[in-house]
């Protein structure tokens, strides 16, 4: 039976995606006198990579040492490998401090030391620069605050369990979208004036990865079909030592950068044999204290394992059995009752960790206003490209949630007092697609979803070659056509978990397409994106890729010419 | 090691069942692992809320594990049968899935229109 559909929602702008950019993007509309519709696939504030994010944020505040967002900008553009939209870049670093002390009068918490509030250092950074909630609560603390100043604001219609599965889009303008309301199965059709994307990045499409579930990609898929373009799609960032073993449930995998920071904790091979020096030759930029930075960190335990120097698990060991008990406990505070909850006494063992899927720097490619090609059409946060370029400054993440996500929010409440509220029945080719929904016993979905994942893990993933490259494009081709493109249903009803896989899969396949694509096209080795058939930066690549769709197929091209050979 | 899921289904108009999953896990997993294998490799149609997999964040997975609220991400498979249900005092939607957004967060609790 096809989906119900139900009386159109209005709204003067939309925002697609509740983590930390979405809601800022919400208030500031607000603020600018918007009415908004916030709508999340999963619950308000609770789905997301913000809720997850344990770590620093990063803004030139000059609380704990003298600075400037000229400095942190600096450090921006060199971690982006040359790479950055510059623009995007220093908006995030000038507004950086504002959004910080914004969340300060919200009462975020930031941890204090001696009556300022404290900063760290972190790699790649020039100074002491980074802020933190304690213990590894930064996420959780920002979700908190932006939730509840949500709750305190008038004009804000939040709609949790809402799957945006298309844009609409007449003329080259924005004019709404259509969802699917995952519990109840009906099909809501949304007339907005300005529609702000803000869905994260795509770390689904890895076996394994640091945020949640439903980053699958929604809005680069989104503004693809909308007609936008992406950019530097091919940089995926992996985290070196995202938790593997033993199994450790009810935290964050990529728990253990603050405490390796803090307290020094030792990358061990298979020989309990410190390596990262090995690699340290490598890397012009490292600190120091840090050996090595993500992107090199990354390859040196890929290697090990290659060699056969891997822990048992298929990752490297970190230890902190050199670090005095009481130091330990000082450091990670109630986290060690959580670990030993789990079986870990890092005073007595290893746990072994391994790179997993992080961060995307690539994205919807906007102006400084976070407008993309389609006018109408904003994004924010992790959901859009540039910024940072070919690999991403640790602790930017936060900080651009705020900045790019109030940004959009204000852009788009100023477009919408420019139009009237456009008709709802553009959206019917949408509304089609979703009653299209028919029921068949195969492919398994979720079946499906875990081999897409295995595919872009083994073949798209920190190491690429050409012959890997063209392998994942051939199957992901192949997966297409076993997916096939009218949607699936397992019955009628609300949380049709079958639906619900294949409007992701429709969604992954895309973009996974769009970041094989251009890497195979990079014949180089630039911040994430590592070939090991080119090895080493190439100046004539240093240009930016835009991905964009027509009649079904993906374009790749330059941003600008490409300099001569 | 191997375990059984004896899980409850059904949707809210519909006559509930119990049906029994049997799968193989290893020391350490969660409930929630255990349910992510049984739609990859037996039902894809069984349905469950989760978000953040494994951090403890989202909140979304809570359900009656053995007669306990509990996260099905936090707990742990153990060999035997362990029973699964959906929130006893939450809408039952489908299967595992229960309405948890707060009231004003909800499609049907907002106004209609402005």
């Amino acid at each position: 039976m096809p989906p119900e559909e139900m009386t159109p929602l209005e709204t003067d702008v939309l925002v697609i995606g509740a983590g930390g950019a979405g809601m800022y993007a919400a208030l500031e509309a607000a603020r600018a006198g918007s009415s908004v519709i916030l709508a999340d696939r999963s619950l308000i504030g609770r789905g997301g990579a913000t809720v997850m994010a344990q770590m620093t944020v990063a803004a030139a505040l000059g609380e704990q040492t003298p600075d400037n967002w000229e400095h942190h900008l600096a450090d921006t553009l060199a971690a982006g490998r040359g790479l950055c939209d510059e623009k995007l870049a220093a908006i995030l670093c000038e507004d950086g401090p504002r959004r910080i002390r914004e969340m300060d009068g919200w009462k975020v918490g930031w941890a204090r030391e001696d009556g300022h509030i404290k900063q760290v250092q972190a790699p790649g950074h020039d100074r002491p620069r980074c802020v933190y909630v304690d213990f590894l609560s930064t996420g959780p603390a920002v979700s908190k605050t932006l939730r509840t100043r949500l709750n305190d604001t008038n004009n804000i219609r939040r709609i949790g369990d809402l799957l945006i599965t298309d844009i609409t889009v007449r003329d080259g303008e924005a004019h709404g979208a259509t969802a699917l309301h995952v519990s109840s199965g009906r099909i809501v059709p949304i007339a907005a004036k300005a529609v702000v994307i803000a869905t994260g990045g795509l770390t689904r499409l890895y076996r394994r990865n640091s945020a949640s579930a439903n980053m699958g990609g929604d809005g680069y898929a989104l503004a693809l079909r909308a007609g936008a373009e992406l950019i530097d799609m091919e940089f995926v960032q992996f985290f070196p030592i995202g938790h593997l073993a033993p199994r450790l449930v009810g935290m964050d995998p990529i728990m253990w950068d603050p405490f390796r920071y803090k307290l020094g904790g030792k990358l061990l091979n298979a020989e309990m044999r410190e390596f990262e020096a090995d690699y340290a030759t490598r890397d012009a930029r490292s600190d120091g204290r840090y050996v090595l930075t993500r992107d090199l960190a990354t390859y040196a335990i890929s290697k090990e394992v290659e060699a056969g120097r891997g822990s048992p698990a298929g990752g490297a060991y970190l230890s902190f059995q050199h670090v005095p008990p009481e130091e330990i406990r000082r450091a990670f505070g109630p986290v060690v009752d959580r670990l030993a909850a789990n079986g870990i006494d890092l005073a007595r063992q290893p746990i072994e960790v391994a790179p997993i899927a992080h961060y995307h720097m690539g994205g919807i490619r906007v102006n400084e206003t976070l407008e993309s090609r389609i006018a109408g059409l904003f994004a924010c946060g992790e959901a859009i490209g540039g910024a940072n370029g070919a690999n991403r400054l640790s602790g930017n993440a936060i900080t651009e949630t705020f900045v790019f996500g109030a940004r959009a929010g204000h852009h788009a409440a100023l477009r919408a007092m420019r139009r009237p509220m456009p008709s709802p029945d553009v959206a019917g080719p949408a509304i089609d697609f979703l009653r299209s929904a028919e029921r068949r016993d195969v492919p398994n979905t979720a079946a499906s979803i875990a081999s897409l994942q295995a595919l872009m893990s083994d073949n798209v993933g920190p190491f690429r070659t050409g012959d890997k490259l063209r392998i994942a494009i051939d199957r992901l081709a192949e997966l297409q056509r076993d997916v096939g493109d009218r949607p699936l249903s397992s019955s009628s009803g609300g949380f049709d978990p079958v639906l619900i896989d294949w409007l992701d899969l429709r969604n992954m396949l895309l973009v996974a397409q769009a970041v094989a694509l251009p890497a195979l096209a990079r014949t180089e080795s630039r911040g994430a994106h590592q070939r090991e058939d080119h090895p080493g930066l190439d100046d004539v690549w240093e240009v930016s890729q835009i991905v964009d769709m027509t009649d079904d197929r993906l374009n790749i091209r330059a941003a600008k010419e490409m300099a001569a050979a | 090691m191997k375990a059984s899921l004896a899980i409850h289904r059904g949707q809210p108009d519909a006559t509930s069942r119990v049906e029994t999953f049997a799968i193989e896990f290893e020391h350490g997993q969660s409930v929630l692992d255990g349910l992510r294998m049984i739609r990859r490799d037996q039902d894809p149609s069984l349905a469950f809320r989760f978000s953040c997999i494994n951090a403890n964040a989202c909140k979304e997975c809570m359900m009656s594990i053995d007669g306990e609220v509990d996260y099905a991400c936090t707990a742990r498979l153990k060999e035997g049968t362990t029973t699964l249900a959906p929130l006893p005092k939450k809408a039952l939607i489908r299967d595992l899935v229960t309405e948890i957004a707060p009231p004003d967060e909800r499609l049907e609790r907002s106004p209609r229109k402005r």
